[in-house]
């Protein structure tokens, strides 16, 4: 079997040999992926479904396709964003031309996470094949049945002097993180994010970085309870709450937390039963030792469980949970939840509530939910966070046009359809000089003259919006 | 110290005293006063530092900074306007859009060969963005570090931008404090301490490096012109500069020649005698000199040559007929030595720079359009610029930065601006239409999954099936039926 070093020096001769250049290619290579996901629906959801009992809606929806809708629409649009983009050029540099061009990088590093283990790894993936790089595959080995899966499918649709699966688990991530690469993809936690990007500087490695964070839901003023108690609910227990942009925790006042927990457990009948354990649409927790880890949590919880709070170690199962009179104190208040367990925090105004978010890391998502646009303004423009979206949860992610990505604690650089394609290119600045017009060079030339300078400030001048600023004609 | 420093902007930051536009413009006015008010003072700086004389300041320097500012200033309000996005059915009645935000307080390290505009150009950006940010100027250009410490407290808003000086133990110090992004120009080596540092703060960086940039000379070029060109840039600033052409590569057959244009070219821009003109520079320290002296070992010279280490002169000095495993191939020269590397042709020279580390830039001078295109599509670097050198650096559309060892990130004009911003994509949704999100809610049913995956698609075609524009064109078509059948009657 091929050790890593191999593998990494197969892809770097493929990259080297031009093969992933051509746009046709790459839209082979894409329209392959598309064939995956056709002929492999029923494994892919099964699959999910043994790694973290994932519903098929959900596996559906969230994961098959989300990776089908950004690959029709890569698919759709490579070839106009691989064009180069033509840049305003100056009086003195008008029979220039000056443009940009995506270039790829290399050979590319994305390791996936457990919790999406398809779209988490596929959709940084098509960034990096549509952008010409070639690519190792790292997937969680949490997820197992999902990384088999991948190991196989992936060298059967795609080229396999291109794109390789390692499968491994630490020790093995850190061997191939020794490894020189051009970009390296990471979704996970901040502590190994820490060590990723260790690791990248001995190289100079670019990174990007899907990390996560404790996700605020400030829920203010005045608002259509019974809908947003809904998509609440659904957005938090989603996945059983393991999404990096679930809603962590709410802050809202006594009054609206009142008036809220009846809709939320409406709802969540309605979606799960009377019996959500029963129900065939409620995720399940990766393993023990995340079970474990929650239930830990609710149990040093000083707060009062008014929904849910049942579990079970044997099908790693646990209630759909709301808490309320959770303090800053609290153990649920010290960690990303990353489950089922919904902590409602009160705050006595919309002031307090903006304060007590911004004492906190920048976090991967933020939510606002009121019906007065003055409160969602305020929230938005007094706070920061990756993405931001009012009125619900989770669904920004899935707009193509916008770009999913942390700041601060929360993560750098963002992915997703053009902004994949993005981040995995070198935009490379170029300026093709005419061979006429030496005469006007002169003006740069030593010996210098304050004349000349004149004349080049003038001419090197952004004198209108669009037109570049030249400092040296 | 340090960590007072940064507490205390991040303070200022948070108060969100620099969120509006108006503010950020008054410092850019202010920073622009500086560069002009203190014109003299700073040429006098550089004339200290590095014998630059008054034209060569404003050439490289100045005119940059004076050029970024006056963009930022004109179109801030464009750059920080909220970016509309693509929507699909589900978010067609949302507001779908990217908003730029400021990072916070980024930590902006020079270097000495340009001290002003290394440092300068990167802080009109952390401006327009509106961040708050600490400068540490490079101590090896000292006369300039010491001035930009007293004149920034001077000019602009001393609780939001600071200058740390200092030399490397102040830097490790600074290092150590929380950033929200660190830009950082010099080597490559000092770039991946500065990346781990970061790393423990999980803080982006932009490095701007550098490496050996490749000038391919094809046989089919104005080589007169091209040696002008090369010769102005080569030689500028004593060849420091992070993207001075570093090497020539071409064929046996013109390197004699390339050798006389350059000869003659030197004679126009320095006369007999480059130590005696004004317009020539200095290498920075004896230790600079030293190393860039011992160089020349081994090397067959060509031109020039003499050196002065009481003045750390070392006049421009040509190199031919050298090869790939001497001294002076193995690491950036940075100073007025150009050597010669004869090749047997395009592919050889594409082949010679694809083995060695991308560089911040490449150029190529030729008068065939195939060979410019080879050299563009089977190479990488930061920026390239064809027929002339430097100047893909000097257009503020174009983004400036490295690849790989090179670099990463991006800067100048508006490419600043969104290198030290937070991209934040934003949602804003009502409360209506919640019928439609019922699709989405449990318990699963086929009906709602097809009805959520049709909101939620972003394509026109589902790639496996009935083509909506098929459809679409139908359903036009029957309708301008129906418009002519009730015309005519």
């Amino acid at each position: 079997m091929e050790g890593q070093k191999q593998v990494l020096e197969r892809l770097r001769g493929a990259f080297r040999s031009g093969v992933t250049l051509p746009v046709h290619f790459r839209l082979t290579q894409l329209e392959a992926m598309m064939s995956l996901f056709e002929d492999n629906e029923t494994r892919i959801v099964e699959a999910m479904h043994e790694d973290l009992a994932k519903p098929k809606f959900e596996a559906v929806l969230s994961e098959i396709e989300m990776v089908v809708n950004d690959l029709c629409y890569t698919i759709s649009n490579l070839q106009t964003w691989m064009q180069p983009t033509y840049v305003g050029t100056n009086l003195a540099t008008k029979l220039d031309d000056c443009f940009v061009r995506r270039e790829p990088l290399g050979v590319v590093l994305i390791i996936g996470a457990w919790n999406y283990p398809l779209q988490l790894i596929l959709l940084p993936l098509i960034g990096a094949i549509a952008a010409g790089n070639c690519a190792i595959l790292k997937p969680s080995e949490i997820s197992r049945a999902t990384e088999k899966l991948l190991a196989e499918l992936i060298p059967k649709y795609l080229s396999q002097e291109c794109y390789a699966v390692i499968c491994g688990g630490a020790e093995e991530t850190k061997t191939l993180l020794e490894n020189r690469f051009d970009h390296i993809f990471y979704t996970g936690s901040q502590s190994v994010a820490r060590c990723i990007l260790q690791a990248a500087a001995v190289h100079l490695t670019p990174v990007t970085l899907e990390l996560g964070g404790k996700c605020p839901c400030l829920i203010y003023g005045r608002l259509d309870m019974k809908a947003a108690a809904k998509r609440l609910v659904w957005a938090k227990f989603f996945n059983a709450g393991q999404s990096c942009v679930a809603p962590d925790y709410v802050l809202c006042t006594a009054e609206t937390r009142d008036m809220l927990l009846p809709f939320m457990k409406e709802a969540l009948e309605s979606f799960y039963g009377s019996e959500p354990q029963q129900s065939q649409d409620l995720g399940r927790i990766v393993t023990d030792r995340h079970w474990d880890r929650l239930v830990e949590l609710l149990k040093k919880s000083e707060g009062k469980i008014v929904i849910g709070g049942e579990s079970d170690k044997k099908t790693k199962y646990i209630a759909p949970t709301v808490v309320v009179d959770v303090k800053e104190s609290d153990a649920l208040m010290q960690e990303e939840i990353f489950g089922p367990i919904l902590p409602i925090l009160t705050i006595k105004s919309l002031d307090e509530g903006i304060i007590f978010i911004n004492e906190r890391e920048k976090p991967l998502a933020l939510y606002a939910f009121s019906d007065e646009s003055q409160v969602v303004t305020t929230v938005l423009e007094r706070t920061s966070s990756g993405g931001f979206c009012s009125n619900d949860g989770i669904v920004h992610m899935s707009l193509v046009g916008l770009p999913f990505g942390g700041v601060g604690a929360s993560g750098m650089g963002n992915y997703h359809s053009r902004w994949g394609f993005e981040t995995f290119s070198h935009k490379r600045g170029c300026m093709l000089r005419s061979w006429l017009l030496e005469r006007v060079n002169v003006l740069r030339y030593p010996p210098y003259n304050e004349s000349n300078l004149s004349w080049l400030r003038w001419a090197t001048t952004a004198k209108k919006k669009g037109w570049a600023g030249c400092s040296v004609m | 110290m340090e960590k007072q420093v940064v507490d205390g902007l991040r303070e200022v930051f948070q108060s969100g005293r620099s969120k509006p536009l108006q503010y950020r413009k008054q410092q850019l006015r202010a920073l622009h006063r500086l560069i002009t008010e203190r014109q003299a003072d700073i040429e006098q700086a550089l004339k200290q530092d590095l014998n630059r004389n008054t034209y060569n300041t404003s050439l490289f320097e100045l005119i940059s900074i004076e050029n970024d500012i006056k963009s930022a200033e004109r179109d801030m309000a464009d750059w920080a306007a909220p970016r509309s996005v693509k929507k699909n059915l589900n978010s067609a009645l949302d507001d779908v859009y990217i908003k730029p935000e400021p990072l916070g307080v980024v930590l902006i390290i020079g270097t000495w060969n340009y001290p002003w505009a290394m440092i300068l150009q990167p802080l009109v950006g952390a401006i327009a963005a509106g961040n708050a940010a600490v400068l540490k100027p490079s101590e090896l250009s000292e006369h300039s570090a010491r001035l930009v410490k007293e004149l920034l407290p001077l000019y602009l808003d001393k609780d939001m931008y600071q200058v740390v000086t200092g030399g490397v133990p102040e830097t490790q110090e600074l290092l150590k404090q929380r950033f929200d992004h660190i830009f950082y120009t010099g080597s490559s080596t000092v770039g991946k301490l500065v990346m781990e540092a970061a790393a423990r703060h999980l803080t982006p960086v932009t490095l701007e490096l550098g490496g050996k940039s490749p000038c391919y000379v094809d046989k089919n070029c104005d080589i007169a012109v091209a040696c002008r060109r090369i010769t102005w840039g080569k030689f500028a600033n004593c060849g420091q500069t992070c993207i001075a052409p570093d090497y020539i590569l071409c064929e046996p057959s013109i390197q004699d020649r390339i050798v006389e244009e350059i000869q003659k070219t030197l004679l126009e821009f320095y006369q007999k005698d480059p130590k005696s003109s004004p317009d020539y520079c200095r290498i920075i320290n004896t230790r600079h000199f030293d190393r860039v002296l011992a160089l020349m070992n081994e090397c067959t010279i060509a031109l020039g040559g003499e050196s002065d280490c009481s003045q750390c002169y070392i006049a421009p000095t040509v190199l031919k007929d050298v090869l790939p495993h001497f001294k002076i191939m193995q690491e950036e020269i940075f100073g007025p030595l150009l050597p010669i590397v004869t090749v047997n042709g395009l592919s050889e020279a594409i082949n010679f720079i694809n083995a060695r580390e991308k560089p911040l830039a490449l150029y190529v001078f030729s008068s065939d359009k195939t060979v410019i295109k080879r050299m563009l599509t089977e190479t990488s670097s930061g920026g390239v610029t064809v027929n002339d050198v430097l100047m893909h650096y000097t257009i503020d559309t174009l983004p400036f930065g490295g690849v790989g060892n090179s670099g990463m990130g991006r800067y100048h004009g508006r490419h600043t601006f969104d290198q030290l911003s937070h991209h934040r994509a934003c949602l804003i949704k009502s409360f209506a239409m919640e019928s439609l999100n019922d699709a989405r809610y449990p318990p699963l049913t086929a009906a709602r999954l097809s009805k959520a995956k049709f909101f939620t698609q972003h394509r026109l075609c589902s790639c496996s099936g009935i083509c909506v524009w098929a459809v679409i064109a139908t359903l036009l078509a029957i309708g301008l039926l129906v418009a002519l059948i009730v015309v005519l009657i």
